[in-house]
């Protein structure tokens, strides 16, 4: 059993919050003390019906105005799968939240009601899923059984939207007619649909395969240096972090970086086991033949394919504070477990979330997305989003506040 | 490339889900490692910190940790979970950190409460905050999870307070990526949620799998219990017991361990790990449905937070 972590996009009038509590409700992880606690509210606020939104609105504040104003996460598992589903808002002014939850997510579910069709918002959510990478995009077509379950309405939406993604670059993209309210095609095949010859919702969702072929150079981001120093085991010295990319092994050629000191990895432990290899995400402890100096901050990377290492370097970035971007400023990039001064040194253009035009702008506010130019006080260890997602991406901290106030995702080389 | 068409498969194979959760939890506490001065690991003899000791031996042995085990005992917890904590630390080696809430009352910066339902829950945050600032703590690793409750939830891995303890739900920093912020300014301090991914049933298959020792009390025992609210509660010198009361000996187990005022024991006849997960997957009530201090009211545990409760 493995997990897959997905991201609701869409707002409540799309029938987001009836989904995952559908999803949640059909599989049994709602517990009769938390649906009393959801009834109990609702007779508070005097509705009536029970509302499955207010599992997911956590914060006293969200409950009062009933909108999910932060990302919330959540959790079932069926007997195939354990799922982790990051519950964020939709509006425009919660683009960061978005982008937080999607960051986080392998898969995104994007709803779009059937009576509306493509509408901007979808547009914009369909843009970050471009934006982050994201593995897999599922388009579920929502509200079914307010147009009569036709067929004709889904495969419009479908052609609409595939000339959407085609327009966006977005690869790995599949659909599904649903009606969270009724549950048609969400746990069971609907009968109301059989046109469609597709999965149901959480059968797409317990066998939905995420990984491409293409296999990533392995690189070890160094957290900790373990170092007992006790009688026994005076010379030990092991590496610890955690695996991005595929099979990291024993024998294979290293590179240091920053340094671009050589050497070999002597060993892979795992609570004080050996291994041979190591997959993607493992944290681990590697030995490496030669003693040498590393320390936090250094990154191993494979020999065969070594990252690249550099100062100025340009970047797609989503600003996340009230205080707009500064290009006189110094900030902390943060990429795995670095932190190197950095300076903005240029907007190249800023993206129309709606429409993905491309514009100059002198300011990047909170919620904006750009292009800039970065220069570094010392070299970063990266791949190109493109070519290696994971290794791309880092945070900007503004040192006077200490508050995350970007998302990095690196595009070139300057 | 080295690799042949059979390495490929088995390279591109998702870890287990269990494997995963690990490989995360460890993760977080290098990053606290690497990036905190003074951590401190808040041990409450519970099995959520229990498996967080059990993370840290996987995250750090051969060597020592890097933080001390810090316990904030209420004085009203169970003899079975202080017996416990002193054989773990024991057997670890490590150092441990107790700060009482007695102490706290005795210097009058906490006021015990009265009646029957009187319980030092609420004032443990008090003794916390004094533990923080007498060590210098600057970041405290704590075993709550986002399955648990809804304002936890909502709450991040790295969650920063003020230099009052205190959680600011509309202020919280964004997570991105496994890219975990840990800059604060003088004062301020963090919680850091290794397991905030996982769910109570992640845990009791964690600790099947990795034989993990935990208190007698999770498993089905006989004992003195009284009912309050509708809830088994356990009997003890300092638990408020009079004439309305009706004392039952019961086979009981508890599916959380906090303070015994504030715990409430679950009608059980699961004696090995498989019972007690056949248990919870069977079970219709939340684990925390056990917990009185929840049920004060809907946003009980985010006012607790904001407060500086972890």
């Amino acid at each position: 059993m493995n997990i897959l972590k997905f991201i609701t996009a869409g707002s409540v009038d799309d029938g987001k919050s009836t989904l995952i509590g559908r999803l949640l409700y059909d599989t049994n992880s709602i517990l009769d003390d938390q649906l009393e606690a959801i009834t109990k509210a609702n007779r508070k606020n005097n509705d009536g019906t029970v509302d499955l939104a207010i599992l997911t609105d956590g914060l006293k504040a969200e409950r009062e105005q009933g909108i999910t104003i932060d990302v919330a996460y959540k959790y079932f598992q069926t007997e195939k799968r354990k799922f982790i589903i990051a519950d964020a808002p939709g509006h425009i002014q919660y683009t960061r939240n978005m982008v937080t939850g999607a960051s986080n997510s392998e898969l995104i579910i994007i709803l779009i009601d059937a009576r509306k069709g493509v509408i901007e918002q979808t547009k914009r959510h369909s843009f970050l899923a471009k934006l982050l990478s994201l593995k897999k995009v599922l388009v579920c077509v929502n509200k079914m059984d307010m147009v009569g379950f036709d067929p004709f309405v889904y495969e419009k939406i479908k052609a609409d939207y595939l000339a959407l993604a085609e327009r966006l670059g977005l690869k790995n993209i599949d659909f599904i007619p649903v009606s969270a309210l009724k549950g048609d095609n969400i746990v069971h095949h609907s009968e109301r649909t059989p046109w469609y010859t597709g999965s149901s919702l959480l059968d797409y969702l317990e066998t939905v395969n995420i990984e491409n072929n293409k296999l990533q150079p392995w690189r070890l981001p160094v957290q900790w240096v373990v170092r007992p120093q006790t009688e026994d085991l005076h010379d030990y010295r092991g590496y610890a972090g955690r695996v991005l990319g595929d099979g990291l092994k024993t024998g294979e050629e290293v590179v240091v970086l920053p340094s671009g000191v050589r050497s070999k990895i002597e060993s892979i432990e795992l609570a004080e086991q050996q291994l041979d290899h190591a997959p993607n995400g493992q944290s681990i402890i590697v030995h490496l033949t030669d003693d040498i100096d590393i320390s936090r901050g250094d990154i191993l990377v494979s020999a065969n394919q070594p990252a690249l290492s550099e100062r100025n370097f340009e970047a797609n970035i989503c600003w996340f504070d009230n205080k707009s971007l500064d290009t006189n400023q110094v900030y902390l990039l943060q990429n795995h477990s670095t932190l190197t001064k950095v300076k903005i040194t240029e907007i190249l253009y800023k993206f129309d979330v709606n429409t993905q035009a491309k514009q100059y702008d002198e300011d990047i506010r909170l919620n904006d997305i750009g292009k800039v130019g970065i220069k570094a006080a010392d070299e970063v260890v990266f791949d190109l989003h493109q070519d290696f997602p994971e290794n791309s991406q880092a945070i900007l901290i503004d040192p006077r506040t200490n508050l995350t106030v970007g998302a990095v995702m690196i595009e070139n080389v300057a | 490339m080295l690799h042949n068409k059979e390495e490929i498969i088995d390279y591109k194979q998702k870890m287990d889900y269990l494997d995963h959760l690990e490989a995360e939890a460890i993760y977080i506490l290098r990053e606290v490692a690497g990036q905190f001065e003074n951590p401190a690991l808040l041990f409450s003899g519970g099995k959520d910190s229990i498996t967080l000791v059990h993370l840290a031996k996987k995250a750090f042995r051969p060597g020592k940790f890097p933080f001390p085990l810090v316990h904030i005992d209420t004085g009203h917890n169970f003899p079975e979970t202080i017996e416990f904590r002193d054989w773990l630390v024991e057997q670890l080696g490590e150092k441990l950190i107790v700060g009482l809430v007695q102490e706290s009352i005795d210097q009058g910066k906490a006021v015990e409460q009265k009646g029957k339902s009187a319980s030092r829950n609420a004032l443990q945050t008090v003794t916390l905050l004094d533990t923080i600032e007498k060590y210098g703590f600057d970041a405290c690793i704590g075993g709550a999870r986002r399955d648990e409750e809804k304002a936890r939830a909502k709450e991040r891995i790295f969650s920063v307070r003020d230099e009052f303890g205190q959680w600011d739900p509309k202020r919280q920093r964004p997570e991105l990526w496994n890219i975990l912020n840990g800059k604060i300014h003088k004062g301020e301090n963090v919680r850091v949620f290794p397991i905030s991914n996982w769910t109570e049933l992640d845990v009791w298959n964690y600790i099947k799998r990795e034989n993990i020792a935990l208190p007698s009390i999770y498993f089905s025992h006989e004992r003195d219990v009284v009912l309050r609210n509708g809830q088994w509660m356990a009997t003890a010198p300092f638990l408020h017991i009079d004439g309305e009361d009706i004392v039952e000996h019961k086979s009981v187990r508890f599916r959380t361990v906090g303070d015994m005022t504030c715990t409430a024991a679950v009608d059980s006849v699961a004696t090995e790990l498989d019972d007690i997960i056949a248990e919870i997957k069977a079970s219709t009530v939340s684990e925390r449905g056990a917990r009185m201090d929840d049920k004060v009211s809907e946003a009980a545990m985010e006012e607790r937070k904001k407060q500086g409760y972890f």
